[in-house]
């Protein structure tokens, strides 16, 4: 992936050389004054660098690395879009980053007035009653979500201690439900893909607190049950809860308030265009229906007489979840976003989105068996076909091979109930040149695979490392320097 | 908008899926849901939305402040801030395809090595949310290392980190939080030894404290590890340029806020969650950790490692439901380590300490305003007033364009007249004498 450039992977450590410092400061007066005895013995092993040493070390790092800017991203659940700079402008203003989050109500007026926007034009697109936007991730917005259920089920006085989950769920959502302390219920899905009303009717009962729901499912399919599931969870008491990692097929298209649902949670790396940054930092704010309002984190931003306030007289609220308000800056990017598409501009996403994924479907579908012959939303899940695993290639290897070519690899083994599974999901950003490129790619793969399976099984061949032993790093774990 | 492909092009692709509309793609949707009125303002162009935005921060009046409390006004290196803004590193998602993502796992590698080295503790993870979730992740894995059920805590500790405790507990009244009262302002090792029971799962403290009171965590820890409890310790990284480490003290978890380390406050965040511990409780850990490898030819390379404790594989038997961290900036943080050094960060300390006492200094030569705690204190320290801090703080504010300090009326009756005042590297002298002059001039 750099021809141009050696690669290097010593670390700032081994690169440190005694006496150099990128920053200094100036402080001729200065007398500190902390005792001995609360000092620190010996000095900590950071490294030594000049600032140039460290800006050419992590210049050369970025470059080791597939990015959205640099390479087709087609992750599956993940929506690799396009991340627009106007966003990263506008959220690097000083007024915004210098603000203290104990900063007085009065004083922090422009970031306050945002948020409350965001609360209403977030709610009016997805058709819901409320918002908060302290959680600062999907999963942490999830956790927020199941505790308001908690709540509601606590001051209702229903003891219910089980969440249904679908076997194609995001692994957040058990791992969620069992943080709160409730016991998951694993439903399996139909063969095609959807969740059977009848087997739902089955484990609904007095016990069930919430079903969560991902629209459209990690099978890139409409729960085009969704409106019955909601009215027979509500006729049982139970909460429906929407994962909403998947909103980009439906956004500004179809309103998943209208499903019946009580509260979705929204991923702003993930619809709403800021970047994932490696990893993170992402925001994950959580929509309700009026019944959950009261409960939802404090403080809350309100309006009164033309001024924001941050509101701590909540009584019912389930309480903090982080220190401060939310991921803020990553709000900021998403608040550009919002501004930058009207109803009809949102729409033209969503559908934008669908058809990507249908094209790339319909282009590979003769010879990457899809998990379902119908049309799908915005992504698709593809395996390798028999021939293919008659010459022993699995998925990882067609994933390893996909980076030899520019492209990351599409998100494997997920969900974990369709076997090899390919999930692809191009976003509306891509345009039709670089998925055609994308097809012909899988296409020569196909034939590589099929003609030299073997070269296939040892891909990568041009990345800076070949495949990594996992095994050894799990047994003797080396974690620091 | 963001799309790329043209009208032309699009008919090109339906006529290759086979449909004569888009519309045919989403028949599975019941058409009840379709198109439904949606009621926003029409799109804004580039220009209008770098114009609104600009607007907006500029009502966010920019006091010179001198708040702290476990969020800093730190400095920002310009050569962190150019790197960070790399699209390499912004625009990569989670290292799952480690061939693809050399560069960022080693970074990560890095991070882990550099709050290792800062905390003197054995293992880091990749990052959690903030410092209040890495210490509410600390307490749950001390419940379950050790399977009871009480958490003593100083009353000294930040205490946004232990209503976060709480909620992440789903406020199950099983779990019982005691908190280990002060003697001048520092945690009293005396009750601690008294309050240790056979339920007690562990014990928590702060260094510096919520106050920016130095605490003597070596015998606290020690109190608590002759009962045979385990410890968590919330540490400023900053501080740890120059204060003894959770480490050296022996305590099995150390977490802290990383915004500390050149981070903007951003109202909120995004922050840094240093989650680290000791070798023993490794499986315990929530969260991503990067480890060393090689590859088939035997070439060192980096891969995320021990995931069987997290959600995506164990699902409802993970360690935590953490996905999504806080990656760029804990590369953020870890550029800022390279770029100070042990030698810079040490300095740094310095500078924030000796302003801070120079600051105390000076504003308790003002009439009627002393210091709270006598203890020695780090870079903030709580004045008494002879007047509601609360009302100080607006009206220099509103005279003075300065934000002197947090009020500390939220921690109790006895505190409506303290105000906590923080120094970092981005004041100097003549910001000191201007503080004492608005505070002396609204007293």
């Amino acid at each position: 992936m750099n021809d141009i450039m050696k690669f290097d992977n010593e670390l700032s450590i081994e690169k440190s050389r005694t006496g150099k410092r990128g920053l200094h400061f100036n402080c001729p007066s200065c007398q500190a004054n902390i005792p001995l005895e609360a000092a620190r013995k010996s000095e900590p092993k950071l490294p030594q660098l000049s600032e140039f040493d460290a800006v050419r070390h992590f210049t050369r790092l970025s470059k080791y690395n597939f990015s959205v800017d640099t390479h087709f991203y087609p992750l599956g659940s993940c929506t690799m879009k396009y991340n627009p700079r106007i966003n990263e402008e506008v959220s690097s203003l000083e007024g915004f980053t210098s603000l203290h989050p104990m900063s007085l109500d009065e004083n922090s007026q422009g970031t306050l007035e945002i948020i409350y926007d965001a609360h209403q034009r977030l709610c009016e697109l997805c058709g819901m009653d409320d918002a908060t936007l302290w959680p600062v991730a999907g999963a942490h917005g999830e956790y927020t979500g199941i505790l308001l259920a908690k709540k509601h089920f606590s001051v209702i006085g229903e003891e219910r201690d089980e969440i249904i989950v679908p076997d194609s769920a995001h692994g957040t959502n058990p791992a969620t439900a069992s943080m709160a302390g409730f016991k998951t219920i694993n439903i399996q899905s139909t063969p095609e893909g959807l969740l059977d009303i009848e087997t739902l009717k089955k484990h609904l009962n007095s016990k069930t607190a919430v079903i969560m729901m991902t629209v459209p499912n990690t099978l890139g399919i409409f729960e085009k049950n969704i409106k019955t599931i909601c009215e027979l969870s509500h006729k049982n008491g139970t909460l429906v809860y929407m994962d909403g990692a998947n909103l980009n097929a439906l956004i500004g298209l179809i309103k998943p308030g209208d499903f019946g649902i009580d509260m979705m949670h929204l991923n702003m790396h993930k619809t709403f265009s800021t970047p994932h940054g490696g990893g993170g930092p992402g925001a994950g704010g959580i929509l309700v229906k009026k019944k959950l309002s009261p409960y939802l984190p404090k403080p809350k931003v309100e309006k009164k007489d033309g001024k924001y306030f941050l509101n701590e007289n909540l009584p019912l609220s389930i309480g903090r979840i982080k220190s401060h308000f939310g991921n803020t800056q990553v709000l900021l990017r998403a608040y550009a976003y919002l501004l930058k598409h009207g109803p009809k501009e949102f729409a033209e996403i969503a559908e934008n989105a669908i058809l990507n994924a249908n094209y790339v479907k319909s282009a590979l579908e003769n010879l990457f068996p899809p998990y379902s012959k119908e049309y799908c939303m915005h992504e698709c899940v593809l395996a390798p076909s028999k021939e293919l695993a008659d010459k022993g290639i699995k998925t990882l290897d067609i994933a390893k091979r996909l980076l030899d070519y520019g492209f990351h690899a599409p998100t494997v083994y997920f969900p974990l109930i369709v076997h090899e599974a390919i999930m692809i999901e191009p976003t509306e950003t891509e345009s039709k040149e670089t998925l055609d490129s994308f097809i012909e790619t899988m296409r020569k793969i196909n034939e590589e695979a099929l003609n030299n399976p073997e070269f296939v099984k040892n891909a990568p061949h041009t990345m800076p490392v070949k495949r990594l032993d996992e095994v050894l790093a799990a047994r003797q774990p080396n974690i620091k320097w | 908008m963001y799309i790329s492909n043209t009208d032309q092009e699009k008919k090109e692709m339906l006529e290759k899926i086979g449909v004569k509309k888009f519309e045919d793609l989403i028949s599975s949707v019941p058409k009840e849901f379709l198109n439904p009125k949606i009621n926003l303002p029409a799109a804004l162009s580039e220009i209008e939305i770098s114009k609104k935005m600009r607007e907006l921060s500029e009502k966010n009046k920019r006091l010179k402040s001198f708040v702290g409390a476990g969020v800093y006004d730190r400095y920002t290196p310009a050569a962190m801030k150019a790197i960070l803004s790399r699209g390499e590193f912004l625009t990569a998602y989670t290292p799952y395809q480690p061939e693809a993502s050399q560069g960022l796992l080693q970074t990560i590698y890095e991070y882990q090595s550099s709050m290792c080295a800062l905390y003197d503790m054995d293992c880091s993870n990749a990052s959690m949310y903030d410092g209040s979730t890495s210490f509410a992740e600390a307490v749950k894995a001390c419940l379950r290392i050790s399977g009871k059920n009480k958490i003593l805590y100083s009353a000294a500790i930040n205490p946004r980190y232990i209503e976060t405790a709480k909620t992440y507990l789903a406020n199950d009244p099983k779990y019982i939080f005691e908190e280990i009262p002060l003697s001048g302002g520092l945690t009293d090792e005396k009750y601690l030894a008294e309050k240790i029971d056979d339920s007690t799962a562990c014990f928590a403290a702060a260094n510096p404290n919520y106050f920016g009171l130095i605490e003597n965590i070596e015998i606290l820890n020690k109190t608590a590890k002759s009962k045979n409890i385990l410890t968590i310790c919330c540490a400023d990284p900053f501080s740890l340029g120059a204060l003894k480490t959770p480490g050296e003290c022996g305590f099995d978890f150390a977490v802290g806020e990383g915004q500390s380390l050149g981070l903007p406050m951003s109202y909120g965040g995004p922050y840094l969650g240093i989650f680290t511990c000791r070798k023993e409780h490794i499986r315990q850990m929530p969260g991503r950790i990067c480890g060393m490898t090689k590859d088939k030819d035997g070439k060192r390379g980096f891969v995320l490692t021990l995931q069987a404790r997290e959600q995506h594989i164990r699902r409802d038997k993970a360690a935590s439901n953490i996905c999504s961290n806080q990656a760029l900036c804990a590369l953020g943080a870890t550029i800022y380590c390279a770029l100070l050094g042990p030698k810079g960060l040490k300095e740094a300390c310095m500078i924030n300490n000796s302003l801070a006492v120079k600051a105390a200094k000076e504003l308790t030569s003002i009439k009627d305003v002393k210091l709270k705690y006598k203890a020695p204190f780090f870079n903030e320290f709580v004045l008494e007033l002879p007047m509601k801090a609360s009302e100080l703080r607006k009206k220099v504010s509103e005279m003075f364009s300065i934000d002197p300090g947090l009020d500390l009326s939220h921690m109790g009756k006895d505190f409506e007249n303290s105000l906590m005042v923080c120094l970092t590297e981005t004041k100097n002298e003549s910001d000191i004498f201007e503080l004492k002059k608005s505070i002396e001039a609204c007293l």
